[in-house]
This record gives structure tokens, sequence and C-alpha cells, in this order.
């Protein structure tokens, strides 16, 4: 095999030239001739009754060609909403999601009606011009309303609220909650995120009748879940059908849905005959792309006094909003990893959906991950507390070792979780601080150091594990075509927004053909080229697809072997292939370039029996998941006055089995991180408790952190080569997010702990802080009047 | 998101702008930095009818010292006024709040009358202007900064009046202003200023109310020799400020006390 | 009513009429076709849109096209010239200063904007000098470094060559 000269080193991203010089494509920079631009009519309100639709003075209005209802999509569109499998096999209320809403609308943002202009401009005005006869309704909004018996119901006539009630687990529980010193159970909110990819969505989509064809460019990471999708939903074959995600803003999980408007403006193009526009406005964003997290976490854990973990209960409440949306119960991947980095069999996970009148959650970065590592890094934490012990100490007590089979079996490829631990303690100099810590609370002041020992699954998915969750195998594909003169395309499933796999995918196929890394072309993202594939989400690419590139780079190279021992009359077993060369062994001065081997491909003279060519194709199925892990370490200082955080230092030492492209690695840890620290510190997600209304409806109220408010992130990696994929990698793309969140909550508690503060929920914004505080010296100066 | 059509028409001067708004009537607006009205525009929270674009009247543009008094042209970016050297000697509070306004992107298209005009009390500079007993002077009037800013998004100015001057006095003592804020871009939870001004204390808080506020139980105090801390104690006497997103009621009269203190402590 | 509206984009003059309500952002995109400058929000917030206006960095999501009469504008596409990346797009390239790529033509603009103010800018001068601009991807660690890497080369060396360029691109 070739020797690696490409595979771990850090490669100039090949994406960057266009996108730094604004030669980027999104779909928002592309235009066709006789398009249209469609404005989407939505919901005020969390919960209406709709008596009825007045299209008259926007049919009139300047520019537009048509307006839409539900009415008007029956029979163009069939069925409803997907939603898969994830983790949930039985879902007791799965709503049925209509791609528009004709008699009620149940969140606010939830489309109602479909203009269609020739100017956007003229789209907008029109759009305001629809005057919709709304009845509001009692809105669900509440998660522990929304579980009572005498709660509304999220849609008029259904049972009850909830969407899904299930429960899993392993060991005696009971006995081991009998058997605990202590026990220390905290209530845990998640609260409600946006996603926020920098750009929105968008669609551009032709539907050319008499052909019945369709071409959609959109703003995905799974454009071929979008084909699948529209293939069903419009009756027309898949092979008519071209999805095609050109440059895509960031996803972060938020494009992983096919949305409503996808359908209509697939839709809308048939019933008008021309080719329509859509760009999503960041207002409309916030209504109308899914939201992620909102979810309330019951913990429970039994522990000895010497810090043993014994058992561990779980509730998960999870927010859906409106309706079950299509990966919806992906985020109780929460209970593959109830447990963490620590060896705890007896465990028990109930996860709850509830329906409320909100727009659906969905997918966001992580992903049930951050969610799980959140509460057991939390509830170390508190045990740690609860018994007088250093968090350090705690974790190492109880860190699983390997081999490692988790509470419900799962076998984990590899770990070294105390290595990790150890170099992020010497990162941050864990003792020092501690003794910095003391001082400074004798003067007043309150530091903290927190800890976030996390760990995540990826990889998605070994079919052989995601059989009973998923009706499709999550597998993923790659093609791989020399041409004549050497140069070589490789086309992908996996569709990047971001992550680089342009470049990363070139490295593999350049070390493993043994080509020079500029005469390798990766293509993706487009279903007209590409194989099908799942895309890209869930921290897969590089597990999944990458591994599949290698493997057609592999087959293609064995098939070229052949043909280099045909040219240099020898047999095949003694031609050696190094650093793109094939030779005789023991002969390296004749060789034959896999350039010149190509050519040969295409020529007469091939061995009996060989096809022309040199391509390959395969669909790589990884045998197992993998399992990620790391120590991140955040410092803060409190000001207890104020409530103000000050993030002083965060570490971040991440094991992601082999790297690639360090560079990128080390990008998609810092941005994920942000991406925690956001959600720790900043960003909440608020509807109006009676009515459902969306109050956080701009980005002046929805609170993103920006340049001066993330601190340097120190990275670094310690490496543990995975065994369940051909490259060693685990994925990294939600790392950051997945610890980031404890490390900052549990600094924060360890800072305020001499106030007796033992838990803080985010974000922990400086009011919620401050009135923490408050509450605390109240409750210290209760007590102590009480013992006067 | 696309604003709703208006008409548009560019003023060369104070006169022509007036003779506009006068035309277009009661729904039109004045437009200068319209980093406050654009985005309500776009979202179409604001409809106007027409806008009178006064970004042309150069001679609105300047900063004049006159005597013991500094003259702001009221089309002064923030960005000028944060780097002007004038104001950095004889009113650094003013160039200091400027810094902190928005971003570089806001402070480079923002303006001094836009922000007195749309008497938003999270607005930084109608604090100091109020505390520093500074005047607006518009093409019609001079009034003084106590009767400008009578409630949220409200003035005094008639529908053809235009902000054209903002004149402060010269303050060059120990000052500071603090602005408590979540990011560094966004507009103030509560802002606390402190200036030292012939030889007594003028304390303005921002956000703390529907108007900007001058605490004077807190200058007072301080004149009567209390300390800092105690003096600050004051600083939410009377305050009834509203809740939002950000800060309870609560919340934001301690912020008050606590940045006042500091604001104090810290002038310098 | 349309408008007149002349401006120069990149050193090319541009005649155009317009409608009052177009925003400058949609009139660089749509009308110039220059689609390099982005629209991240509807409230001014995430510099996504950042140009220079006479030099000074401007949101041209807040601003109408008729206020860009006579001006001069620039453009990510106005950055590169002859074939070399302006230092402030090598040193994105360089440093991995992106990932999506939807924010970077903002971060350029605004970092163009900075410098020129300020050629020798400390880390927190940079961060505040990127406050108006948002990004969800990078975490910012690489963006600041790219700015700092930018005005090295910007106070040293001149651009490097479209060869060199090459040369450099496996570092």
């Amino acid at each position: 095999m070739a020797v690696t000269t490409m595979i771990g080193a850090k490669i100039h991203r090949r994406e960057d030239p266009r996108l730094i010089t604004g030669r980027g494509r999104y779909v928002d920079d592309m235009k066709l001739n006789g398009m249209l631009h469609v404005g989407f009519v939505r919901s005020p309100y969390g919960h209406a009754r709709i008596r009825s639709i007045d299209v008259t003075d926007a049919a009139k209005a300047p520019g537009v060609v048509a307006v839409y209802t539900a009415r008007d999509f029956e029979g163009l569109l069939q069925g409803e909403m997907p939603v898969t499998i994830s983790f949930v096999p039985d879902k007791k209320q799965p709503i049925g999601w209509a791609f528009i809403a004709k008699d009620e609308a149940r969140y606010h943002g939830e489309i109602v009606a479909v203009v269609l202009a020739r100017e956007k401009s003229q789209a907008a005005d029109a759009t305001a011009l629809v005057s919709v006869d709304f009845e509001p309704l009692p809105a669900v909004v509440d998660l522990d309303k929304a579980v009572e018996s005498k709660s509304p119901t999220a849609h008029t006539g259904i049972p009850d609220n909830v969407a899904w009630d299930m429960t899993v687990g392993a060991g005696d529980v009971d006995a081991a909650f009998a058997d605990a010193d202590v026990v220390v159970k905290q209530r845990i909110l998640q609260q409600r995120l946006f996603p926020i990819a920098m750009e929105g969505r968008a669609v551009l989509v032709e539907y050319v009748p008499f052909d019945n064809r369709l071409t959609m460019w959109t703003s995905s990471q799974v454009p071929h879940w979008v084909r699948l999708c529209l293939t069903l939903a419009m009756g027309i074959p898949e092979s008519n059908i071209r999805i095609v995600a050109p440059d895509v803003g960031g996803g972060f999980g938020s494009k992983i849905h096919i949305y409503p408007e996808e359908y209509l403006a697939a839709a809308a193009s048939k019933l008008s005959g021309r080719p329509i526009k859509w760009t999503e406005g960041r207002s409309e964003n916030l209504q109308a792309t899914h939201h992620g997290r909102a979810q309330i976490f019951d913990i429970e854990i039994a522990a000895k006094k010497d810090g043993t973990l014994l058992g561990y209960k779980v509730r998960q409440y999870v927010d859906t909003g409106a309706y079950v949306s299509v990966f919806s119960s992906f985020q109780c991947s929460a209970y593959a990893i109830a447990e963490g980095a620590y060896d705890l069999k007896n465990v028990k996970f109930q996860t709850v959906g509830i329906l409320t009148n909100t727009t659906p959650t969905d997918a966001y970065r992580g992903a049930g991950r951050p969610e799980a590592t959140h509460a057991i890094e939390r509830g170390i934490d508190l045990v740690a507390r609860e018994i007088g012990m250093d968090p350090v100490e705690i974790r190492r007590k109880n860190f699983s070792k390997f081999p490692h089979s988790n509470y419900l079996g799962f076998a984990y490829d590899t770990g070294d979780y105390d290595k990790a631990l150890t170099k992020a303690l010497a990162t941050v100099g864990y003792d020092a601080f501690r003794q910095q810590q003391k001082e400074l609370r004798a003067k007043g002041r309150y530091l903290g150091i927190g800890l976030s020992t996390w760990i995540e699954v990826c990889g998605f998915g070994p079919s052989a594990v995601t059989a009973a969750n998923e009706p499709l195998a999550l597998v993923e594909s790659s093609s791989v075509r020399l041409h004549p003169t050497g140069s070589a395309t490789v086309y992908v499933g996996t569709s990047p927004h971001g992550q680089g796999h342009a470049t990363t995918f070139a490295q593999i196929a350049a070390d493993t053909l043994g080509l020079p890394y500029d005469a390798i072309d990766v293509r993706t993202s487009d279903t007209g080229d590409t194989p099908f594939g799942y895309g890209t989400y869930g921290s897969r690419s590089l597990h999944v697809g990458g591994s599949a590139v290698l493997m057609s780079c592999r087959k293609v190279v064995d098939k070229a072997r052949k043909l280099a021992a045909h040219m240099l009359e020898a047999s095949e077993e003694d031609v050696a292939f190094d650093q793109g060369r094939f030779y005789v062994k023991g002969s390296p001065d004749k060789a034959k370039t896999m350039g010149e081997v190509a050519f040969a491909a295409h020529r007469d003279n091939l061995p009996e029996g060989m096809e022309h060519g040199l391509e390959a194709v395969t669909y790589y199925d990884p045998p197992d998941l993998s399992w990620p892990f790391g120590t991140h370490i955040c410092v803060v200082e409190v000001d207890p006055e104020t409530g103000a955080v000050d993030l002083q230092r965060y570490v971040a030492i991440d094991d992601c089995g082999n790297v690639i492209n360090p560079m990128i690695v080390e990008g998609q840890v810092q941005g994920g991180v942000a991406q925690g620290i956001a959600q720790a510190l900043f960003e909440e997600v608020i509807h109006d408790a009676e009515t459902g209304q969306l109050r956080t409806g701009t980005l002046l109220d929805y609170s993103i952190p920006g340049t001066g408010e993330i601190p340097v992130i120190e990275c670094d990696r310690t490496i543990t080569p995975s065994t369940t994929n051909p490259l060693g990698a685990k994925g990294i793309g939600e790392a950051g997010t997945i610890a980031a969140s404890p490390a900052v909550i549990n600094a924060i508690c360890d800072a305020l702990s001499p106030l007796g503060i033992k838990h803080v929920d985010m974000p922990a914004s400086p009011d919620r802080l401050w009135k923490q505080i408050q509450e605390a010296r109240a409750h210290a100066n209760g007590s102590k009047e009480a013992h006067q | 998101m696309i604003p709703a059509a208006f008409e548009y028409a560019r003023a060369s001067s104070v006169e022509e702008a007036s003779k506009l708004l006068k035309t277009f009537g009661e729904d039109a607006k004045v437009l200068a930095g319209g980093h406050s009205l654009i985005p309500l525009m776009r979202l179409r929270l604001a409809q106007p009818k027409a806008l009178v674009d006064i970004n042309g009247i150069k001679d609105l543009d300047y900063i004049k010292e006159d005597g013991s008094k500094l003259r702001f042209g009221a089309l002064t970016r923030h960005v000028t006024i944060e780097n002007s050297a004038v104001v950095k000697q004889k009113l650094p509070i003013l160039a200091e709040v400027a810094s902190e306004i928005g971003d570089n992107q806001v402070r480079n298209m923002g303006t001094i009358g836009g922000v007195a005009a749309h008497a938003d009390a999270a607005g930084d500079y109608p604090t100091i202007a109020l505390m520093l007993d500074a005047e607006i002077v518009t093409n019609q009037r001079t009034i003084a900064a106590k009767d400008f800013f009578k409630d949220l998004f409200t003035t005094p100015l008639a529908a053809d009046e235009i902000v054209t001057e903002l004149v402060f006095p010269v303050a060059n003592g120990p000052h500071k202003y603090i602005k408590f804020r979540r990011r560094l871009f966004d507009w103030a939870i509560v802002g606390a200023a402190a200036q030292k001004m012939n030889g007594g204390w003028r304390i303005g808080l921002t956000n703390v109310g529907t108007t900007p506020v001058r605490a004077t139980a807190v200058e007072e105090a301080l004149h009567k020799g209390a300390k800092p801390e105690e003096a600050a104690q004051h600083a939410s006497d009377g305050l009834n400020p509203s809740g939002d997103l950000r800060a309870s009621p609560e919340y934001k009269k301690h912020l008050a006390r606590v940045l006042t203190k500091r604001a104090i402590e810290q002038a310098g | 009513m349309k408008h007149k509206v002349s401006t120069t984009v990149n050193g090319s003059r541009h005649e155009h009429e317009v409608e009052s309500r177009l925003l400058l952002v949609h009139y660089l995109r749509d009308e110039v076709g220059l689609t390099g400058t982005h629209i991240g929000c509807d409230t001014s917030q995430c510099g996504a849109c950042t140009i220079l206006v006479d030099g000074k960095a401007v949101k041209s999501c807040t601003m109408f096209a008729v206020q860009a009469e006579g001006k001069e504008l620039t453009t990510i596409e106005g950055m590169a010239k002859d074939g070399v990346l302006h230092p402030l797009q090598q040193a994105f390239w360089d440093e991995h200063g992106l990932q999506c790529g939807y924010c970077t033509p903002g971060f350029i603009m605004a970092a163009a904007y900075l410098l020129s103010q300020n050629p020798n800018p400390t880390e927190d001068e940079i961060r505040r000098g990127l406050e108006g601009n948002l990004c969800r991807c990078t975490g910012y660690v690489n963006i600041v470094k790219s700015v700092q890497a930018a005005a090295k080369t910007m106070g040293g060396a001149k651009a490097k060559t479209g060869e060199q360029q090459a040369a450099t691109r496996r570092a």
C-alpha cells in the first residue's frame, strides 16, 4: 500500500478559493428564465382554526400569477411528511404533518397559503394581502402542563399530547438505588434553540411538463432524501428527479429535514408551469425551520460514599413541537449514551415525546447526545459535591475500561478516557488553578473550573445496528472513475455544507490511488451524478462516506494491479504498488504509474476477460458504530453582583481516532464548542406561554454570540484509532457541541459553590444567575437566622 | 424581507427636507443613518409612505467648539464622534459612548441626530444629553434634553421638524459610562453614566424606563458627601422599569445601583 | 416610482432604474449581478452583507440602493486583483478562517475596513472590530487568526503571486 503522504496532512481546502472570492454558488445566487417568486402565508398564531381564506386582493395585486391554498395541492402531493423510526419504533401519535395547513394551524409559522409573483417584492406584498380568518384556539406550550389530563391538545380531537412514551433499561436499578449511600436528583432544562445556519433555506425548482422532469436546487444536507421524498409525494420517478445542493451555508441539522416549502415549491412549479424560487428570510427562518433541544431531563443517580456510581434513572421529555418531525426522535439517541464515559450497568431511561403548538423540533448539532452528556456530566458533579469528592477523582473512579459494552449492550470500538483527561488537566494546570481559586475565594472572587469527560456515538449507521431503527440501511456510497490520462473523479453520496469533503475525500483518494492530489476531483450533492447516499449529519460522513471512498479506490487499485501485471508481464502476486507506481517486486525501476495503467485501461491489449476502464462503486456498510471521546475544561469567573460570566479559558482535548486533515478537525471542534457555549450562556427561544407566538422572532432577540463572546478555544488531541472502519476514524462534527455545555455549566456551579448553588440552568444569563445568587444568599441568611 | 413601497426624496438642505416632509404629510419619515428605521421597515413594522433622505445635507455633519459648548451636527456619525480629538479632549464620555454603540458598520452609518430623534430608551446618547443638560436644536427651535425625551419613541418634534444639532456642555472631568450587555454589539440591558462637572456629579441611566433617566437622588447624596456605594443605592429611586426578555424589573433596578456605584468609582 | 442610481462597483460604472425600496444588497445581487455579498438576517445583526461604501464598512442590507447614488462600492468580488488574492483572502484560506463560507465575504470586507483604520490590531481590537459579523461554523478562532496573519502580510511583504499561492497550498 502507498506510503501515506496526504492523509494526516494540513491541506488547504480546495473549496475555499471560490468562497473567499465571492464565487460560491448558493441557491439564492441562481436564476432561471421565467421564474416566479413564492411567498408563503403563515399562521401568526400558535393554534388556530382556519375559518376561511380570502385570496381576492392578493390575486389582484401587481405581478401576482397565482395564489394557492391547501385544496390546490390535493392530488398533486400525496400523503404527508414522513417520520422515521429514529430510536423510537413505536410512536403513540406520529401525527400526520400535512404539507400545508387546511383547517387548523398548529404553530406560529405554519403555511396556510402560497403566493406566486414575478418579483420577490411583489410576492412579499401580496403575501400580506391574503386574508385568513383565524379563530384562535388554546395553545399548548408548557411541557409540564401539556401532560396534565385537563390540558388542551395541540391538535383538535386527539386524546392527549403524548407523541411517544418508551422506556429502555438494563440491570437492577431498584436494587442499585436501595444499596446507595447517596441519591442525587436534579431537573435539567435543555432550552429550545434555533439552529441558525447563516444561510437560511432556499429552493429553486423547475418542473418541465410533458418531460415529467423535476430539477431542484435546495439548501439541504440530504439531497438524496429530498429526491426520495419528492418521488413518494409527487409520483415522479426518481430517475426523472434531480436534486442539487450547491454551496450550502451551514446546516447543523436544520437542513436534514425535507420541508413543506420543498414539496410546495415543487408542486407550485408543476401547477404554474414556471420555475419557482424561494429564499427564506431570517425572521421567517426562525418560525419555519425546525428548532432544536426543547427538552427536560429528570435524573436520579445512586452512588456509594466512595464515589462509585451504582444506578441511573433518566426521564427525558422531548417537546416535539406541533408535529413529530422526520428525524425528531433522533433526539432520543440520548438513551444510547446515557451513562457517558462511566461504567454503569443499572440504567433506566424513559423518553416521552410531547406535542405542543410550537415549531417542530428536530436534530440540532448533536441531537440527543449533547443532552445525554449534559445530564450525566452534571449528574456526576452533583454526586461529587454531595460526597465531597473532587470531580476529577470521581470521574477516574468510574471511567469505563476497554473492552467495554454499555448498558444496552453496545460494544464501544476503542477508548482511553483517562488519557484525554490527563492531557486536559495538564494543559489547563488543574492543581495550580485549584490553589488560585482558593486564594481568590478568600478575596470574594468566584472562579470555577468545569469538566466534561464526554463520549458520543456516531458513524450511523451499520445496517446491523440501524436495521431495527430505520427502514433504510444508512450505508454510504462512492464511485471512483479514473480518466485515461490519470486523473480521477470521485462521486459520493454525502453532502457537505462546510465540512470540506472535497478536500478530505481527495486526500484519501490521492493516497489510495497513488495519484497527485490535484488530479482528484470530488463531486457531491447532485443526485444526477452521485450514487444514492444519505447525506451529511450525525458526524457520519468520514466514518461511513470516507470509508466508502477508500473502498472504491482499493477496488480500482486491485483492477489496476491486474492490468499492471499484464503490462509488466508478471504475475499479479509479484506486483507491488507503492507511491502510485506498480512494479515487479525487486525491480522498482521498471514501474508503471497509475496514470499509465489508467491509459492502458482505455486501449486495446487488455488481459483476457478484462473490461475497459478503471472504475468502481461501493456501498459501504460499516461493521459497527464509533465512539469518540475527550475531555473539555472550562474556567470561568462569575461576577456575583451582576451575574455576568467571564469565560476565561476553554481547553478541548478530543479523540476522533485517525485524523485525515488536522486543520479541518480543529475547525470542527472550535465551531462546535462555540455552539455549546452559545447554548450554555446565550441562546434561548421563547414562545408566549398563552398564545404560542414566537417572542424571539429576530436576531435582535436571540443572542448568537459574536467575536467578543467566544474565547480562544485551545485544542489538542489524543489518537485512539477506531476499529470499526478502515480509516480508523471517528466523527468529530458534533463533538464540540456535545462536550461544551456541561463544561461551562459545571464551571459556573463550581464558581458559585461557596454560595451553596448546586445547579444552574441554561442559558446561564446574567439575570438568571443574579436571581439565583440572590435566592442562595437569602437562603443562607435565612438558615443563619434560624440557627440563632 | 423587503420593505413596503414608499416614496423617496433626497433633500440637499434642511429647508428642502422640511418642505418635503410637509408635502408628504404625516406618514413621512426622515432617513438619516437608517439603522433603527430600515430594520423596522424590512420587518414591515414600520411602513412610512415616504422617506426624506437628509444624508446629502453636507452642513449637518460637523463637530464645532463653541466656548464652553460642543456643537454636533445632526448627521455626525458615531465613528466621527468616537475618533474626534476635540470630543476626546472636551467631552470624552461621549467619545467613549460612541465607541460602544453597535459595531463598526453601525457606527459608520448611525448619526447622533438620528439617535436623538428615535428616542429609544435603550439609546446611549440621550442619557448623556439628559444628564449634562444638552440641547436639541431643530429647524424651528431649541429644546432642552429634559423636555425632548418625553416618552418611549416619543419627542415633541412636529411632522416637518428636523433635528439639526445637539449642543453639549464641555465636560472633561472624571467620567465613566458602563454599558451592561451580554454581547459587545448589543443594546444596553442597563447603562450608567457618571460625570464630574462643576464640582458636582451628574448621573444618568439608560434603559430603566421609557426615557433616559437622570439619577438626581444619587447626585444629591454625593453632593452631601455620601460614599459612592451609599449614594448609588438611590439610583433605583422612583424607577419603574418594565421587564423584557433579557432582564426583570428587579434586575434592572439592581443593575442601576451596581453600575452607578461602579461608574462613580471607576470615573477617571 | 423608480429612481435613477449610478454607482461605481469595484471600479466599474453602473446605472440602473430602481424602486426606492430596493435594498443595496439586493441591488448588488440582482441588478449588478454580484452575488458574493450575502444576506443572513433582516435586522442588521449578522454582517454577511458587509461591503465598503466609499471605503467604509457598511451593512448593505441596511441601506437603500438609492442612497448609494454616486458612491464607490467595493464588494468581495473586487478584492482579488489581476489573479492575485487579497492578503485577507489568502489569510482566510491559509488559516481555515471559513467553513461553509456564507459569512466569509462579510467578514473579509469588515476586516478590510478594520485594517484600513488600524493596520496592526491586537487580538482584542480584531474581536471588537468584527463584532458586527456573525459566524456559526468557526467559533471565530480562525477568523481572528486570519486577520492577524493578513495584518502581518499587509504590513510586510507584498501579496503573493498566483504561482506562489499555488506553491503554498500544501503548507
